[in-house]
């Protein structure tokens, strides 16, 4: 079986500019930011980002990578609005595909079974159907005649998930209380990208908890990446929990263009150890 | 002995009566108030009803505010979330950034969508749950700018859209309530338009329509909100907010 393994910057170098890139996690919560960051050190740019929204879309935005963004929301849970990427939406910076939450699974499902689209009842009545007018409707075949929002396929180009541990050959297990949706975004991808807090033997997946926690499989999986603390400063539990702290230094410097500046070149103008190296520092500062 | 209810007490209580009767469904409070409402309705009138952790897990117990539940009965982890909203076993009750007279509710943006002059939340999944599980909001400063006569984008679905969307769109659909710093509405009414069901003591009707954008329906006589009593109260200060989150989200009046 094939050893997947690869850096942060082999896996990002897998990606071109002009792809529909999706992002796993949700809101502030298990996003792939190591991977994020590689993102930001390349020149890769005009991407279509597919993400249930958290610093990742707020990052790769104020980085002017993003051309289109699909997504219900961009938030940081206990800061509910993303800075960056309100600011981004009120200057116009991207185009936005805004769809209703449970629009947007069905999107990534329909996406992973290779049909074109699913039928839901959801955006019908909504101004979802107004702002995204290429959305149609389609009616039941049956008696019922039901008419239905035709959700269409989230088909993406690669996807970059944070797991807790997976095996070098790209089979990855979540030890939190939720998988979001990060098998979804693997199975809808050509390609797909697993970062995660430590690579263990295949043998070793089931000392730390049962089979259903083994979320993506070594199929639909091309590279996996070991980053410790690699979701930071978005929460990777039970690992680690959300690092409220830096996520309000975060918030605060994305208010203001110059604080911002200064906030990138601390910790974002080096590789992922020379971020860690600066996390680190930030808590000894802060304590 | 027990001190009358505060502002946000009588809050407390008008949300929690929004899941009476609600039967073995999920209430999925937003917000301080809703979510002490949530586990006054379970304490009390609703035992039956189903409380998340606000993450992935269902609770057994009914922990205070901020503390950890000791007893967890179930697993919803937002993918599963998502499809019982469609089985309609859950009853939300949501914010709003503007709400109009029809129960058309907007979290996304303020102004022009493809160029906003405020960003806000995004649609979330206010589209699926009002076209799917009954779905009510809580408003806890009442005013002009989110009683709008029309919302810069409608992301809960109103009563007139819903209608003029067809049968997919209504079958499911029931806003069902609206509680405010001032008062509790409805829309009960032949036209499905905003009522006013309750004024919270202290509040008059001028108050309210003053703070409303657009014109409300008013009955003749509007009784006030219920007010907790003792034992419900006792509930509310000392088991359920024991540390008062509920008055910094509505200050006494």
């Amino acid at each position: 079986m094939r050893d997947k393994t690869m850096t942060p910057e082999e896996a990002v170098g897998r990606l071109r500019s002009g792809m529909t890139i999706g992002i796993g996690g949700w809101g502030a919560r298990r996003k792939p930011m190591a991977l994020v960051r590689a993102l930001l050190r390349s020149d890769i740019t005009d991407l279509t980002v597919v993400s249930y929204g958290g610093p990742d879309v707020g990052l790769l935005a104020a980085a002017g990578k993003v051309r289109k963004l699909v997504s219900a929301f961009a938030t940081l849970d206990s800061i509910p609005l993303e800075p960056h990427f309100t600011a981004a939406r009120q200057r116009g910076a991207f185009e936005l595909v805004e769809l209703d939450e449970a629009m947007f699974m069905w999107g990534l499902t329909a996406a992973v079974h290779r049909l074109p689209f699913m039928p839901i009842r959801a955006g019908l009545a909504s101004d979802v159907m107004r702002v995204n007018p290429q959305l149609r409707t389609v009616r039941s075949p049956y008696d019922d005649g039901e008419e239905l929002a035709a959700v269409p396929a989230l088909r993406l180009d690669a996807a970059l998930v944070h797991l807790n541990r997976a095996d070098v050959h790209g089979n990855g297990q979540y030890l939190g209380p939720d998988p979001y949706f990060d098998d979804l975004f693997c199975e809808a991808a050509d390609a797909a990208y697993v970062s995660c807090e430590r690579i263990v033997d295949t043998a070793d997946l089931l000392k730390e908890a049962g089979p259903q926690t083994l979320l993506v499989k070594r199929a639909f999986m091309d590279g996996v990446v070991e980053t410790p603390n690699g979701a930071h400063f978005t929460s990777c539990a039970p690992d680690y929990d959300r690092d409220e702290a830096f996520q309000r230094a975060y918030a605060q410097a994305a208010r203001d263009p110059e604080a911002w500046r200064a906030f990138a070149d601390r910790f974002l103008s080096g590789d992922e150890d020379a971020y860690q190296a600066a996390v680190a520092a930030f808590h000894k500062e802060e304590a | 002995m027990t001190t009358k209810a505060t502002r946000a007490e009588t809050c407390v209580l008008a949300c929690a009566e929004a899941w009476r009767g609600a039967g073995e469904v999920l209430a999925s409070p937003m917000g301080t108030i809703p979510a002490i409402g949530a586990r006054l309705a379970k304490l009390t009138f609703s035992p039956d009803l189903l409380l998340t952790d606000g993450e992935a897990l269902l609770i057994g117990d009914v922990p205070a505010i901020g503390a950890k539940a000791e007893v967890v009965e179930g697993w919803l982890p937002y993918r599963q979330h998502l499809a019982l909203v469609a089985t309609g076993r859950r009853h939300v009750m949501m914010g709003a950034s503007q709400l109009d007279r029809h129960g058309n509710q907007n979290i996304s943006c303020i102004g022009d969508w493809t160029r906003p002059v405020r960003q806000l939340l995004g649609v979330r999944g206010a589209p699926v749950n009002t076209l799917n599980n009954p779905t009510s909001y809580w408003v806890p400063r009442h005013s002009r700018r989110v009683f709008v006569e029309h919302v810069d984008m409608v992301c809960g679905v109103g009563y007139d859209r819903a209608a003029a969307a067809g049968p997919s769109a209504t079958r499911y659909h029931r806003i069902a309530h609206v509680v405010t710093d001032l008062g509790a509405f409805d829309f009960e009414t032949p036209d499905r338009t905003m009522r006013l069901r309750s004024l919270h003591p202290g509040v008059t009707v001028e108050q309210v329509a003053e703070a409303t954008g657009f014109p409300l329906t008013i009955p003749d006589e509007v009784p006030y909100t219920r007010e907790p009593t003792d034992a419900e109260l006792r509930l509310i200060r000392e088991v359920i907010d024991p540390k008062g989150t509920r008055e910094r989200e509505v200050p006494p009046a």
